[in-house]
């Protein structure tokens, strides 16, 4: 056959079938969708130091193992509150003359998604003590170590972020400072949030809910607290329930946790708490808001403090904690005087 | 006949009675203990035997029956033909007893006749494995128990009665026999005894086809003459023939292309195996430039422009002007491909651990510049080769060269279209991720290693590819599906939901490219399956076949959505990833590097290394990768139910430490290859026995010579 005997006609042909495809499943598609696809209105900019923050995850190779997407199938649920949207990523542009756009969607999923991060775990001093070394807070990790965005130092100046770590590290006398690219990581962490979609737009719903439907029907008895402990406080609080100290207060014991009225219990669940920074605990964040925790949830996992450890308070009643978030709902919408 | 209106009606009865007794065994520990699902199990299980044994026992039956009216048959005709039969049963001694015995005048015939066709019986053991099994309940047992008596008891007397019945047929036929031998006229049965006795105690002289003269090997086809003084520790494998001569300038080219490719699958699996060992070992070292975030993309990159592209790159420079029947177009233009592919590895990598990437994308992680110089190699390739092809002295362009051409043109297209900046923006960016990184896989390294395929495979096996056209059929339709399944990595992500679809099914239509090649290559092996167990290159290739059908059905497989919802994001595609690039294109590129090195350097590498290359890289990816496989999809299973992540990275563990194994194994297994390399390279450091006499004959001639020149 001519045409295969002809090295200029085969070649060509082979090119320019290639070249057709080429276009119609990349180039085509990539331009379509950069064309019709603008930024949310509710879309945050990110900060100064978070744009940094963004350079070091990408120094880094973060993305290796974190995705940011949350695909519109059911067991993704865990990472958002809706399937990402094609507008969630038109704001991402190229970086510079070097480097390409960096959506950072990735490909694996060795560790946690991080497209929510920003909401899941807004603890700063969680995030840092986690980038200086993940297994203070989580043994089975396997996430690296960052020390090296970390400095060890004696007498830190003022406005240096000493970072706890476990005890009797780094040597007496000496402290650990998050370096500014530390710093503007976890920026970057806390600015990882859905943005909300404007009412009337349509969001993608997500898949294969079948099992799902299933779950809500018998949802009211198959809370289970050692569950949501783990997915919602553990990382803190460790599975101990005794906390790192210097970090996170131990729940084993606290009087917060075993006193009769459920009432500071159940606002600091929802609104987060700042009564122990001067005992050298960190800030804890409004997990119950941020996670949007139903009473049947919270009931469930303050009940499962109230009994694990070794403590054993009287258990409370949905119907109580119901009451409580009531109340810290309306007080909240009043004005404060 | 009687027996064939019999046997049915004994099934028929049979068959009724199966299903009542069945029932029945069943019926009765149910009625003692209900509800409970693991004795149900045992239950069913006992049935199942008791059926089995029914069964067996009928089939006995039917056997004796069917025995017993054959002998009957044979007992009724006397069949002279039978006669012959038992005569050439004789044996040489036994038909120098029969004329000792005939010259005494000893009518003892029925003795040898008998003493001949005495057969001994043979019971079957009847094997069941109900006493093997512990936890059955006793009251079936009790049941079976007289069953199984029963059989065993029909067993042994139908073997008994079988026994007898064949001893008395014997017997019958013996004292037939005799009476023939006897009635025949004794002289001709003498002569024929003879006759049989000389035919059997023919033998040959071993000089048949050799004959008596010394061997004189005029055409040189004998190479090895010596005899094994030694056990052979190794099984000997075919030695490399030698090619048509390569001029050295070309040879010197290829094997630094090879040796360049071997550094960096050395290095670059180095770095996997540390990555590997990061995934059990996490606090190993905190060293920012071999954080795992950093190294992994040097590890990927590193062997696939430095070990798989050189490796390939290599056996192109051989290949394309072999089968154009012409010499390579410019040998400078490959040293300098050569030097900017290894600049571009270098830099890039370098890049890579000082924290310098284009965004992560995976294999678009080298920056643009570093790219380049990739690409500019690959451009004087392309130029390179097609010149070559446009001086070819043969007509056709053989199907190699479509291959490698097309896989260098189509490497450079997709380069240009990931790192060109107009389509980028958003998610742009992650639909031309996904066309390049797949079109990388297949376009590149797929496409090229097919290429070498299409030449080694036939070479080695020293027979014509089984069909030429479906090679044409496998090159156009892996154009035409490959180029449009990238996106299939993205399924359920927020590209376009028909742009996903169609990556499906580009991905199913992948079994036409693949089914055809596999087919082709599998039926090239047909009626040269001998050669594997006597070549060291062929089961290379048999091994990059094998995975070339299964780690390509597997991609296959992986597209659809909801194996997208068990394995994605998990370390299934890194397994598969392996099995591909790991299983198909290297061994395919070793296969190629020990078929060809030998006949550039004359030298072969020990046999023994190469085994262990093989079967070290064999058996660590399989460690690798099954383990891997596995734990993912416990993993995907688990996130399906939501647990806890912490959960399932607890879970993956152990399939983490095994992947460090298999890994381990693998990463020996290239020290082995870099040994095996050298060793082909390498000239001996022993001194040849040969050249010591030529040499010193020389030296010896020389020195008379001058002595002559120096007297007159």
């Amino acid at each position: 056959m001519e045409l295969f005997n002809n090295h200029k006609k085969l070649f060509g042909t082979a090119l320019v079938l290639f070249l057709a495809l080429t276009l119609l499943v990349a180039i085509l598609p990539a331009f379509d969708n950069q064309r019709n696809n603008a930024v949310l209105p509710g879309y945050e900019r990110l900060s100064a130091s978070a744009a940094k923050g963004r350079q070091v995850f990408i120094a880094n190779g973060c993305v290796a193992c974190h995705t940011q997407q949350v695909r519109n199938v059911e067991m993704d649920r865990a990472w958002g509150a809706r399937p990402s949207m094609a507008a969630d990523y038109a704001p991402i542009h190229r970086t510079d003359l070097w480097r390409n756009t960096a959506t950072l969607m990735g490909t694996e999923r060795t560790g946690p998604d991080l497209t929510n991060i920003g909401t899941r775990q807004p603890s700063v001093d969680w995030q840092l003590m986690h980038l200086y070394n993940p297994r203070l807070l989580a043994p089975a990790s396997i996430m690296p170590a960052y020390p090296f965005l970390f400095r060890v130092k004696k007498d830190p100046a003022s406005g240096e972020v000493i970072v706890h770590v476990a005890e009797g590290m780094p040597e007496e006398g000496y402290e650990v400072v998050a370096n500014p690219e530390a710093l503007q990581l976890v920026d970057y962490l806390l600015s990882l949030k859905q943005t909300t979609v404007p009412d009337g737009k349509p969001t993608p719903a997500f898949l294969y809910q079948k099992a799902a439907a299933a779950g809500k029907a018998d949802n009211t008895v198959s809370v289970d607290g050692a569950e949501l402990y783990v997915a919602n406080c553990q990382a803190c609080h460790q599975p101990n329930g005794e906390g790192l100290k210097g970090a996170f207060p131990p729940l084993k014991g606290s009087p917060i946790v075993l006193d009769e009225n459920p009432e500071l219990f159940v606002d600091i669940i929802m609104n987060g708490y700042t009564g122990r920074m001067k005992e050298g605990y960190g800030a804890m964040p409004a997990v119950g808001t941020n996670n949007k925790l139903s009473a049947a949830e919270v009931t469930a996992i303050i009940n499962h403090e109230k009994t694990s450890w070794g403590n054993s308070a009287p258990k409370v009643t949905s119907a109580e904690v119901q009451k409580i978030m009531n109340n810290i709902a309306t007080s909240s919408k009043t004005p404060k005087p | 006949m009687n027996t064939l209106t019999f046997l049915p009606k004994r099934l028929l009865s049979a068959i009724i009675i199966l299903p009542a007794t069945s029932t029945a065994i069943a019926q009765t520990p149910q009625s003692k203990q209900v509800g409970n699902a693991v004795s149900h199990n045992w239950l069913l299980f006992a049935c199942f035997i008791a059926l089995a044994m029914l069964v067996a026992a009928l089939f006995l039956l039917l056997r004796i029956q069917s025995s017993f009216n054959k002998l009957k048959e044979k007992a009724g005709i006397e069949n002279p033909g039978i006669f012959k039969r038992y005569f050439n049963r004789f044996s040489s001694a036994q038909i120098d007893d029969l004329l000792k015995q005939k010259n005494n005048h000893l009518p003892v015939y029925i003795t040898i006749a008998l003493s001949l066709l005495s057969v001994g019986g043979h019971a079957q053991g009847a094997g069941s494995s109900l006493t093997d099994q512990p936890g059955i309940l006793i009251t079936i047992v009790l049941i079976m128990i007289p069953l199984f008596a029963g059989l065993l008891l029909m067993i042994v007397k139908a073997a008994r009665l079988f026994r007898r019945q064949q001893d008395q047929h014997n017997i019958r036929e013996g004292q037939q026999l005799a009476v023939h031998l006897q009635s025949m006229d004794q002289q001709v049965l003498e002569e024929q005894l003879l006759q049989r006795k000389a035919a059997l105690d023919f033998h040959l002289t071993n000089h048949e086809l050799s004959g008596m003269e010394a061997v004189l090997d005029k055409k040189g086809l004998i190479s090895e003459t010596g005899t094994e003084e030694t056990i052979p520790f190794v099984a000997v494998k075919k030695k490399a023939i030698k090619r048509p001569d390569i001029a050295p300038e070309l040879a010197r080219l290829i094997i630094w292309y090879l040796c360049c490719a071997a550094f960096w699958l050395v290095l670059g699996t180095t770095a996997g195996e540390y990555l590997g060992i990061k995934f059990v070992s996490p606090d190993i070292d905190h060293t920012s430039w071999l954080s795992f975030g950093r190294l992994r993309p040097v590890h990927t990159n590193m062997v696939f422009w430095g070990w798989s592209s050189l490796a390939m790159l290599g056996l192109g420079h051989y290949i394309v002007p072999m089968v154009s029947n012409t010499r390579l177009y410019s040998i400078k233009t490959g040293w300098y491909a050569l030097a900017l592919i290894n600049g571009a590895v270098i830099t890039g990598s370098l890049c890579l651990m000082a924290g310098i990437n284009n965004g992560g994308g995976e294999y678009r992680e080298y920056i643009w510049p570093v790219m380049l110089l990739f690409a500019a190699g690959l451009v004087l390739t392309l130029h390179n080769f097609l010149q070559t092809i446009a001086r070819r002295t043969t007509k056709e362009i053989y199907i190699s060269n479509w291959y490698i051409v097309a896989a260098i043109m189509f490497a450079l297209v997709i380069t240009l279209v990931a790192y060109l900046p107009w389509w980028q923006d958003g998610l742009g960016e992650t639909i031309v991720q996904g066309y390049y990184m797949h079109q990388g896989v297949g376009m590149w390294f797929m496409l090229f290693t097919l290429g070498i395929v299409y030449y080694f495979l036939p070479q080695q096996l020293n027979k014509p590819i089984y069909s030429y056209s479906l090679g044409i059929l496998a090159f156009w339709a892996q154009i035409f599906f490959y180029t449009v399944i990238g996106t299939h990595h993205f399924v359920f992500s927020s590209i376009p939901w028909w742009l996903q679809t169609t990556a499906i099914v580009g991905s199913i239509g992948m079994i036409i490219p693949v089914c055809a090649g596999f087919t082709n290559f599998l039926l090239t092996f047909k009626g040269a399956w001998h050669k594997l167990a006597g070549s060291y290159t062929l089961p290379f290739f048999l091994t990059g076949v094998v995975f070339y059908v299964t780690g390509s059905l597997q991609g296959t497989a992986e597209a659809f959505r909801f194996t997208n919802l068990l394995w994605h994001f998990t370390d299934f595609t890194v397994a598969h990833s392996h099995l591909t690039m790991y299983g198909i294109i290297a061994f395919f590129a070793w296969g190629s590097i020990y078929a060809l090195l030998p006949r550039l350097t004359g030298r072969e590498a020990p046999q023994i290394t190469i085994g262990a290359h093989f079967w070290l890289a064999l058996i660590g990816v399989l460690f690798y990768t099954i383990p891997l496989m596995y734990g993912s999809t416990l993993r995907g299973i688990m996130w399906m139910e939501k647990r806890p992540f912490i959960e399932s990275v607890v879970l993956m563990a152990p399939y983490w430490l095994w992947r460090a194994i298999g890994g381990s194994l693998m990463w020996v297994s290239h020290l082995f290859f870099v040994w095996n390399v050298y060793k082909m390279l390498a000239p001996s450091k022993v001194a040849d026995i040969n050249e010591t006499a030529i040499q010193q004959l020389k030296a010896a001639y020389q020195s008379r010579t001058n002595g002559t020149f120096q007297q007159s």
